[in-house]
């Protein structure tokens, strides 16, 4: 190679800026091989590509070095180009002269003479770069939506719609997830069963939906277009093909003391239970721990009142194996733990509870049949005080560095329920900022104040003394410069929202990446807000972050709508840049196979001519369409026969001996 | 104590306290925990913008942050870790250590004393005062 064109970008005053694009183009061009080198404005625009198609031509050249932004933003764009003018597009490379350099530099001489190391460096690897060729990988037409709530139903029906089967993996007896436990929805007040529910009834009965509740994802392999995932159906000692839903079984358990997981611990449940009434499928589950006959042998009355033997003790938990295309992440939030605020007295007050154990007590369908009634006795709460930001936006490591967003909100909207539906009952919200941004929110938060006469007082709650059944609420009164104290009968704590157990764990087993609080990221924070950096993994719901049900079903359409995309190819085209193992070289040590991370590398027992004789080796061999060229064997590989296509050990070396020279 | 020395105090007060006031989101949970509250004049949540505004001389002057006990609820309770009990220490010990400036002057000790005041807290006080 020895024909090579540099284009260097002023991206605006971006680069040019801090870099002096003159001097750099200027620099390149006596560098060995190079042929022409420009500077232009906007190398991405379409005469900045038409410069490098010509340049091409008009020069016989054979290798592009354009020193611009990050490969992660154009790097597509002047291999299109490169395609356009006949050459190999994996004949260009990109010097970063934008992220790397003039962004993080404020003295020009200095960064100029790195955007001229940069660009030296990149020439020096284009001179060893080989023309490489895509491959072709099939389309595995099926999603798996891992989550049954409104985020992962959504996705699922938008998906199934199109015309492709999803398999929605649930972990809990039951879809219908937080939406399901709401009461009702902010800002126009619907009941959020009545829209919840039709649509949980539209999955189940889909033709190319297929719903696996109380089921784990296990493990997963493969790439874009080729999962192979592993499901963990946990043993629900009922069997869904059998069981008709009568409940008969739940009502004569003797077991009463698991926690009531859906009305969040505030009754108690059989052993063996169906979670709500609405549930689906409407199949009772036998919870191990609690279970009699599990446990001691003896028992056994659901078995016996069961007119259709659906009851297996026996059942254990079993794995199934199935492809899929595209998974879609949709595994929601909880509450955090407040172990950390025992200033709110929560763990010694039943009568301090959580908001989403406020909207159980507030649901018809909840403990208390919808009654405001608080737990200790039972006793209608005259005074009710809320309490927002309990564990949000806290930066001392007790609680999540973020706003969990949808506290002003619902706040605003169970204040408004409490004063409507009981006008005895003095409502005080303590607030540090109120944050309605959204349609229609702001006016809803103003409605709690001005019709309902809810008392919005800005300062935080210090401490909450239990007094002879009362809940004193010492607190600042920012406005009026006061400390003042009220005398409760209810606190409700707006506690701030976390990603759901488990969420860190399945992001490793799809190497998804996540941010420092447990959300998974996105590909790009305004671009691609629905897809993981991971090819083939979407993002739906409060998975991602903190989101409300209008912004949740947006955000699960958005994800259906780029699972469609995918599966509707036939192929997919794969990157050429992964390892190859140079058989002669190879020594059969294993040391690449123990560090891939993917499971592309197998070994396997070959024949090779040696001097005249047949010899026969253990030797290394890469699955190209498994390999993420990620690199680690070649790091690995102490005899040097591992290699990355585009990123060979000596393309490495001739960019670092041009940033030394 | 100059006030063409506000921004040096503004400096030596987070030296020596260490403390991040520019945190503070004014949500007011150190004054609602404090149990000196009704005896100060300046409220613990007004501690961190004070500081931010130069106003060092007119918080380490209050008398209400002399009644600070260093209790240290404000700074165990603050979401942002933003420490208004060292800011109020910070702001005392650049007061007090002002020569001649001490808030509490020797002669005036002995009409303070009372039977109940015990004998360390006397002796750490002439410590801390007698310059």
């Amino acid at each position: 190679m020895q024909r090579i064109g540099v284009f260097v970008c002023w991206c605006g005053t971006n680069i040019a800026g801090t870099v002096d694009v003159e001097k750099v183009a200027q620099a390149l061009s006596h560098e060995p091989g190079v042929v022409c080198s420009y500077n232009y404005q906007y190398m991405c625009s379409e005469s900045g590509q038409q410069l490098i198609v010509n340049s091409v031509k008009e020069h016989k050249l054979d290798g592009v070095v354009v020193c611009s932004c990050s490969p992660r933003m154009h790097e597509a764009t002047f291999r299109k180009a490169a395609a356009v003018a006949g050459i190999n597009p994996y004949m260009v490379e990109i010097a970063n002269i934008r992220e790397q350099c003039s962004w993080i530099h404020k003295d020009m001489g200095d960064a100029t003479l790195k955007a001229i190391i940069l660009g030296r460096a990149a020439i020096a690897k284009v001179n060893l770069n080989a023309p490489l060729y895509p491959g072709e990988s099939p389309v595995v037409k099926r999603a798996l939506v891992i989550g049954g709530g409104i985020a992962g139903i959504q996705t699922a029906l938008d998906i199934a719609d199109a015309g492709y089967e999803v398999d929605i993996v649930e972990k809990t007896p039951t879809i219908g997830g937080r939406m399901a436990q709401i009461d009702k929805t902010f800002p126009t007040l619907d009941c959020s069963a009545c829209i919840l529910t039709p649509k949980m009834v539209d999955a189940a009965q889909h033709e190319k939906i297929n719903i696996m509740t109380y089921s784990e994802v296990e493990n997963v392999k493969g790439f874009v277009g080729n999962f192979t995932v592993d499901i963990r159906r946990k043993a629900r000692h009922v069997r869904e093909d059998l069981c008709t839903g009568c409940g008969l079984c739940t009502e004569k358990c003797p077991s009463r003391k698991g926690s009531d997981e859906f009305n969040m611990g505030l009754k108690k449940r059989g052993a063996i239970y169906i979670p709500f009434a609405q549930a689906i499928p409407k199949v009772p589950v036998i919870d191990e721990t609690q279970c009699i006959k599990l446990k001691t042998g003896k028992c056994g009355l659901c078995e016996k009142v069961c007119g259709v033997k659906a009851i297996d003790f026996a059942q254990k938990d079993s794995i199934e194996t199935r492809q899929y295309g595209a998974i879609v992440v949709a595994t929601g939030f909880k509450p955090i733990s407040l172990e950390n605020f025992d200033e709110y007295a929560y763990s010694r007050c039943p009568d301090v509870i959580t908001s989403l154990e406020f909207e159980r007590i507030t649901n018809a369908a909840g403990p208390t049949g919808g009654k405001l009634l608080r737990p200790s006795d039972n006793a209608h709460p005259h005074t009710v005080v809320f309490i927002q930001c309990v564990g949000s936006r806290d930066t001392s490591g007790c609680g999540k560095p973020y706003c969990s967003k949808i506290c002003c909100m619902y706040t605003a909207k169970h204040a408004m329920l409490t004063r409507e539906k009981y006008p005895d009952t003095d409502v005080y919200v303590f607030y540090i900022d109120v944050r309605t941004p959204g349609k229609g929110f702001d006016e809803f938060q103003r409605r709690a104040v001005e019709e309902y006469g809810v008392h919005y007082i800005k300062g935080m709650v210090g401490k909450i003394h239990d007094v002879d059944g009362k809940l004193l609420v010492d607190a600042s009164d920012l406005i009026n410069d006061e400390k003042i104290c009220v005398a409760a009968d209810m606190v409700v704590l707006a506690t701030a929202i976390e990603p759901s157990d488990g969420a860190r764990a399945l992001a490793t087993k799809l190497t998804a990446s996540m941010d420092t609080n447990d959300f998974f990221t996105e590909a790009h924070a305004k671009l691609r807000p629905v897809e993981s950096p991971t090819a083939g993994v979407f993002l739906s719901g409060t998975c991602q972050g903190p989101r409300d049900i209008p912004e949740t079903v947006a955000q699960a359409g958005a994800a259906a709508a780029k699972v469609i995309g995918l599966l509707a190819k036939d192929k997919l085209t794969t990157d050429p840049c992964v390892a190859i193992s140079d058989e002669m070289l190879c020594n059969g040590c294993s040391c690449c196979e123990k560090v891939c991370p993917y499971g592309a590398i197998t070994y396997s027992n070959k024949e090779f001519r040696i001097a005249g004789k047949i010899e026969t080796r253990r030797v290394a061999s890469v699955n190209p369409a498994v390999c993420h060229g990620c690199g680690a064997c070649t790091v690995a590989c102490p005899s040097g026969a591992m290699n990355l296509n585009g990123f060979s050990n000596k393309q490495i070396m001739a960019e670092v001996d041009a940033i030394c020279k | 104590m100059h006030s063409s020395n506000k921004t040096e105090l503004k400096k030596l007060v987070l030296r020596i306290s260490g403390a991040h006031p520019e945190k503070c989101m004014k949500c007011g949970k150190c004054s609602a925990a404090c149990p000196a509250f009704d005896e100060m004049e300046i409220h613990p949540h007004k501690f961190a913008q004070m500081v931010l505004d130069e106003r060092v001389e007119e918080l380490a002057t209050s008398k209400g942050i002399y009644k600070c006990m260093s209790c240290f609820a404000c700074l165990e309770r603050c979401p942002r870790d933003v420490k208004p009990a060292k800011i109020a220490e910070a702001a005392r010990a650049v007061y007090l250590r002002q020569q001649g400036a001490s808030y509490m002057k020797q002669d005036e000790i002995p009409s303070k004393l009372d039977d109940e005041i015990p004998g360390q807290a006397l002796m750490s006080a002439m410590r801390k005062y007698n310059k």
